[in-house]
């Protein structure tokens, strides 16, 4: 089966936070999580790029290595999913975690954070049939069961994000840097996969 | 209007020049950009802006995260396996010495008179504590290590119900037990001031090995340790658990990250040193543990563990016998 990655082209994200809002819809997530973000650097500054972030579904995950009760697992696609019935809010994930993907639905002054939410690679969670609403007001929905990619990359406006197979977004990504000259880099890959791509 | 024309004329000229799928040359947009490997070799980790209100989503890229995993993982275990295989080799040493030193036993059976040694206020306090800490040690080694524990044992639905449960409870306890360390700081610091004869006191081996009783005050030489063991490490313990128990109300996920390091180490070496002191309290010597249960000493014992103590609390009560 394909490892399923995130690759996000500094270099076409015009940070409209379309993946942002495309992702809130698509699960329903609370006011206040943001299971994708965009995170511009060197605001304002020649250079500037802008960069979509999310859950990267990481090798060998932090989050799953530090968390206390076992929580999480990696699934077939290599997507790290975790089930919020034995998660007990205790935020270890969110200081391990490299990209800040982790969220909780409070601020979580007296350990009150609540369970944790996070990106599923639109793959639901582990309780609940695929696609039933049991598991969509859980976990958000699951669209890789209905054979879809996660819809901040399907409505991403200039194909900044991509989601799927590690090996052919990265193939499509050198396809770009090749053709155009130039790339920033794949943000985040070396970080979360100890590899990255190179053109 | 015609001088307008022209400078148009003008610039449209090079783009006509140009053909649509010729590679762009003169301007490289990536010459300025901002560059990954750059960012975390200079900073250690990635930051920008955000547009949303969680200020500390700003951080893009911490590799941080994977240390602190690998502290998780590696150090904690490791160190706690110690901490639980090094005091069982402990308790199996004491079982030895036990049997060959005995029990620190009282001379001459005791002397049937009694005096207090600490009052009601003393023993709610050092329980109030002692109390606590047994619940914060056990839900946080539970959360450490119980994973490779206990979970096996009572599988995970089980596990994380008493795992949530000791997050409250080790959240909630925190107080009493902070409360605790503060009162015993300040009733009993006066009596707990190092001085030359703790010194002497060691060197004679506390009266522990050999059958010498070293002169002390209230407090001998062993007990002041415990109790700066007590104070100044559980005053840290208190400092760091509570900035976790407000994630990020004053530092960042570095600061986060180094109180929670602090806060587990320190935790163990902490547990170590209790074990020791519930030992020599308890079952290690004859007579001890009457100073915290009744609060009431035999005047014999006292007389041969705090010769000073005993001398001052009798010049005192003799004085308000005299007036």
């Amino acid at each position: 089966m394909a490892r399923v990655k995130f690759l996000c082209d500094a270099d076409r994200c015009i940070n409209c936070n379309a993946c942002v809002t495309a992702c809130k819809n698509a699960n329903e997530v609370p006011w206040g999580i943001n299971r994708r973000r965009v995170v511009t650097i060197n605001d304002g500054k020649p250079g500037e790029r802008s960069v979509s972030m999310a859950c990267m579904h990481c090798t060998d995950a932090p989050c799953a290595a530090v968390c206390p009760v076992d929580c999480f697992f990696t699934t077939a696609d290599g997507v790290v999913l975790h089930s919020k019935d034995l998660c007990i809010g205790c935020g270890y994930c969110f200081y391990a975690c490299p990209f800040g993907a982790p969220q909780y639905p409070r601020v979580g002054n007296f350990g009150t954070r609540g369970k944790m939410d996070k990106c599923t690679f639109c793959s639901g969670g582990p309780e609940g049939e695929d696609g039933s609403a049991a598991e969509f007001a859980k976990y958000g929905s699951n669209r890789m069961a209905e054979g879809k990619l996660p819809l901040c990359a399907e409505m991403c406006s200039t194909k900044s994000l991509l989601a799927g197979d590690g090996e052919i977004i990265a193939q499509i990504y050198r396809e770009r840097v090749q053709k155009r000259g130039y790339g920033s880099g794949a943000w985040g890959w070396k970080t979360a996969y100890k590899e990255t791509v190179t053109v | 209007m015609i001088r307008i024309l022209l400078v148009l004329a003008m610039m449209m000229a090079p783009a006509m020049a140009q053909r649509p799928d010729a590679p762009v040359t003169g301007f490289n947009p990536t010459t300025a950009s901002v560059n990954e490997a750059q960012l975390l070799d200079a900073l250690k980790q990635v930051n920008g802006r955000v547009s949303i209100p969680d200020k500390k989503s700003a951080v893009l890229i911490q590799p941080e995260g994977k240390n602190w995993r690998d502290f998780q993982r590696g150090v904690v275990p490791w160190l706690a396996g110690l901490l639980v295989l090094g005091t069982l080799a402990a308790l199996a040493a004491l079982a030895v010495f036990y049997v060959v030193r005995g029990r620190v036993m009282m001379e001459g059976g005791g002397s049937g008179e009694t005096i207090t040694r600490f009052g009601g206020f003393e023993r709610f306090m050092h329980w109030l504590t002692a109390g606590s800490w047994l619940v914060l040690a056990l839900s946080g080694l539970n959360l450490a290590v119980g994973k490779h524990v206990l979970l096996p044992l009572i599988g995970e639905s089980a596990f994380s119900t008493l795992t949530a449960l000791g997050k409250i409870a080790h959240n909630y306890i925190a107080f009493p037990f902070t409360t605790g360390i503060v009162l015993m700081f300040l009733v009993w610091v006066r009596h707990n001031i190092p001085n030359a004869m703790d010194i002497s006191w060691f060197r004679q081996g506390g009266g522990l090995i050999g059958s010498a009783h070293p002169p002390a005050g209230k407090f001998n030489g062993g007990q002041k340790a415990i109790f700066w063991i007590v104070v100044l490490g559980g005053g840290v313990m208190a400092a760091s658990g509570f900035l976790l128990l407000f994630p990020f109300s004053v530092t960042d996920i570095a600061g986060m990250q180094t109180g929670q390091m602090v806060h587990g180490v320190l935790a163990l070496l902490m547990i170590a040193a209790m074990l020791s002191h519930i030992y020599i309290g308890s079952v290690g010597m004859e007579g001890a543990f009457a100073a915290m249960g009744t609060g009431e000493v035999d005047l014999q014992w006292a007389k041969a563990h705090h010769s000073l103590w005993v001398e001052e609390v009798e010049a005192k009560t003799k004085g308000v016998a005299a007036e």
